[in-house]
């Protein structure tokens, strides 16, 4: 930056040059003498309203510098903003944007869908760059500190002139407790828990309210039905998720209703793991479901496995189980990625009956194409309460249906809305 | 006992459910440092889960060989991949197991030269399964069968030069089918996932759905 500074003091000395030079011309005997590029050049004319303000709902790293753009500013100057812990100095460069740089209505996470002054360019600084003590050391990047007072110089860059704000503008970055551009997100999350939690509290009262059928649900008795007709195991395929995402807790929930089925009709159920938490929790799950059944001796723990972690070795190990064994039923439930059909086409080829359930948008072809039965997206969040057949977790199943009524009406309005030119709906749940 | 059974992981559950969900909407550095606490746990977690992986693993291929069960024989190669893997990695090259793992040794040679190419192998398998499932689902029995036909044909014909040289507007069309009709569909199921997604956390968070504790609700 004092390069930057001394930059602009040598810049302001040849524009002072260039004017005498030209004035010199102009009431010169009428000698024509050629004008140097260099005293020619002029500094770029500065912009106006230029202010620097905190970014909102940040933990209090960044700050924002805002400004007018002068509209004779050639298109190859550049904007840059010098970062200093004192107003006297030294400072350090921040940042920089072109001239052709981001517009503030353009960020409506920083400035909202209204701003003030739409047509601002802007420039986030979060850090800047100290340059080495020694030639050969590298530059070090200092992130700004919360309820620190920054001091920002702001020059204009052209090609060979640059012109400085006269006065370092001064700012202080503070730690916010709300996602101010998240306030939608949340609105809606409250608003939907809100009706879940009702339709549940109203299912207690009113324990034989309707719920859709969900053939693939339906059928899973059919399934471990056939299976014990048939004397061969049950195959449960979790999904390549680990415990920490909702589609491999939904599985395993189904897991639970499933053991607890197998063990009454006395059937084998293997389970198939490519996680190890995820094997941990359905032992358990499957245990304490054999259990609950009063069937503790159908628990066997060699049945819950842990197969591979890798995706096709988890593949291949168990479509080689499924060669070898042909089980009547397969399940395969959870997130899915290339290996959807592999297992899915070795269980249709042992002729088994297969029920696939995931929320794997790209794998849900696949599971259409070769399975019997297919979950598709929030079905399988649902399967566990369909098939609990508990009035409580019905309730659950209800409110997630008005929240698709309600989403289907947002689409519909909304869409006739932007047809019509009208905004306003599609900031309201866009995201930030 | 029931307390550590059920009550402690429901406190569990609803509290770090909600300290969860606090965390994406609080943008202070103190939620983002408790974030970080909270990654590093699960990365801790998922460690020494590992070795429940692992042992898992060989104890049910060690049942499997003591009881000579039918396919034996593939237990033998767990443990075999298994052991010589982990000599291998030991080795490391002859600089011993303390150090990082040496590029060369025969850890590395394993690696690309079995590993990687019987993980490829699997892949490729994926290509012969497709064409056999299009197959059955591209007889033109019913409508949805036939509408499904057709437009595969066009987005696989739109997607190759031959597609265009037939006629110049296959590209777009396919295209179309892709940024419209296919998008649509898959943005309808994302927000059937998501609010699946919002219910079943509910559910998890307020006690309601307990079956991934195992045993009654």
């Amino acid at each position: 930056m004092q390069r930057l500074t001394q930059f602009a003091c040598i810049a302001a000395l040849f524009w002072t040059g260039t004017a005498l030079a030209s004035d010199a011309v102009e009431t010169g005997t009428g000698s024509k003498t050629p004008v140097p590029d260099s005293v020619r050049a002029l500094p770029p004319p500065l912009p106006t309203q230029i202010r620097a303000a905190d970014v909102p709902s940040d933990n209090g790293k960044a700050v924002v510098v805002t400004w007018l753009p002068d509209a004779s500013t050639p298109s190859l100057v550049r904007y840059q903003v010098g970062v200093a812990t004192n107003p006297s100095g030294p400072y350090y460069f921040g940042g920089e944007a072109p001239a052709a740089g981001p517009l503030v209505k353009d960020d409506p996470k920083i400035f909202g869908w209204s701003p003030a002054n739409p047509d601002h360019q802007f420039l986030v600084v979060s850090s800047y760059m100290v340059p080495p003590a020694t030639p050969e050391g590298n530059p070090e990047r200092v992130e700004l500190r919360p309820d620190q007072t920054y001091y920002l110089r702001f020059a204009v860059v052209g090609d060979s002139a640059s012109a400085e704000l006269a006065a370092p503008m001064s700012v202080t970055p503070r730690q916010n407790w709300i996602k101010l551009h998240k306030l939608n997100n949340l609105i809606f999350g409250l608003f939907f828990g809100v009706v879940i939690l009702s339709f549940i509290e109203f299912a207690r009262r009113n324990p034989n309210m309707f719920i859709r059928k969900i053939a693939g649900l339906d059928a899973v008795e059919e399934a471990l039905g056939r299976a014990t007709e048939m004397g061969k195991p049950v195959y449960f395929v979790h999904g390549l998720n680990s415990m920490g995402e909702v589609s491999a807790i939904a599985s395993v929930n189904i897991l639970g209703r499933v053991a607890r089925r197998v063990a009454q009709f006395d059937t084998t159920l293997k389970v198939m793991n490519n996680d190890p938490i995820v094997l941990a929790v359905s032992q358990e799950v499957v245990r304490e479901a054999c259990i609950d059944v009063g069937r503790p001796d159908a628990y066997v723990p060699d049945n819950v496995m842990f197969v591979a972690d890798r995706q096709f070795s988890y593949a291949a190990a168990v479509d080689g189980m499924m060669m070898r064994e042909r089980p009547a039923t397969v399940m395969l439930m959870g997130y899915f990625y290339a290996e959807a059909l592999l297992f899915a086409e070795t269980g249709n080829v042992v002729g088994a009956i297969q029920i696939a359930a995931t929320d794997s948008y790209t794998q849900i072809p696949f599971f259409i194409t070769t399975c019997d039965y297919t979950l598709i997206g929030e079905e399988l969040y649902a399967a566990s309460a369909y098939l609990a057949r508990e009035p409580k977790l019905l309730g659950s199943l209800r409110g997630q249906d008005v929240g698709k009524a309600v989403l289907i009406a947002i689409l519909t309005i909304g869409t006739a809305l932007e047809l019509a030119g009208i905004h306003w709906l599609t900031h309201l749940v866009a995201p930030l | 006992m029931i307390f550590f059974k059920r009550t402690l992981p429901l406190v569990i559950a609803f509290v770090m459910g909600i300290v969860a969900i606090s965390i994406y909407y609080i943008p202070h550095q103190a939620a983002v440092d408790l974030n970080d606490l909270l990654s590093k746990w699960d990365r801790i977690i998922a460690a020494f889960a590992a070795f429940l992986g692992v042992y898992s693993l060989l104890y049910l291929h060690a049942g499997r060989l003591k009881r000579r069960q039918a396919g034996w024989g593939y237990s033998v190669f767990v443990y075999l991949g298994f052991v010589v893997m982990l000599t291998a990695a030991i080795y490391n090259n002859g600089a011993g197991p303390l150090v990082a793992l040496r590029k060369g040794g025969a850890y590395d040679w394993l690696y690309t030269n079995v590993f990687v190419a019987a993980d490829a192998s699997m892949f490729a398998i994926l290509s012969f399964f497709i064409a056999s499932a299009a197959y059955r689902t591209f007889r033109a029995r019913t409508t949805e069968a036939t509408i499904l036909l057709v437009a595969a044909v066009i987005v696989m014909l739109g997607r190759v030069p031959i597609g265009a040289l037939l006629w110049e507007s296959m590209p777009e069309l396919q295209q179309w089918l892709m940024n419209v009709p296919n998008m649509a569909a898959k943005r309808g199921i994302l927000l059937g996932v998501y609010l699946g997604a919002v219910a079943t956390a509910l559910r998890i968070i307020f006690g309601i759905e307990r079956s991934y504790l195992g045993g009654d609700e």
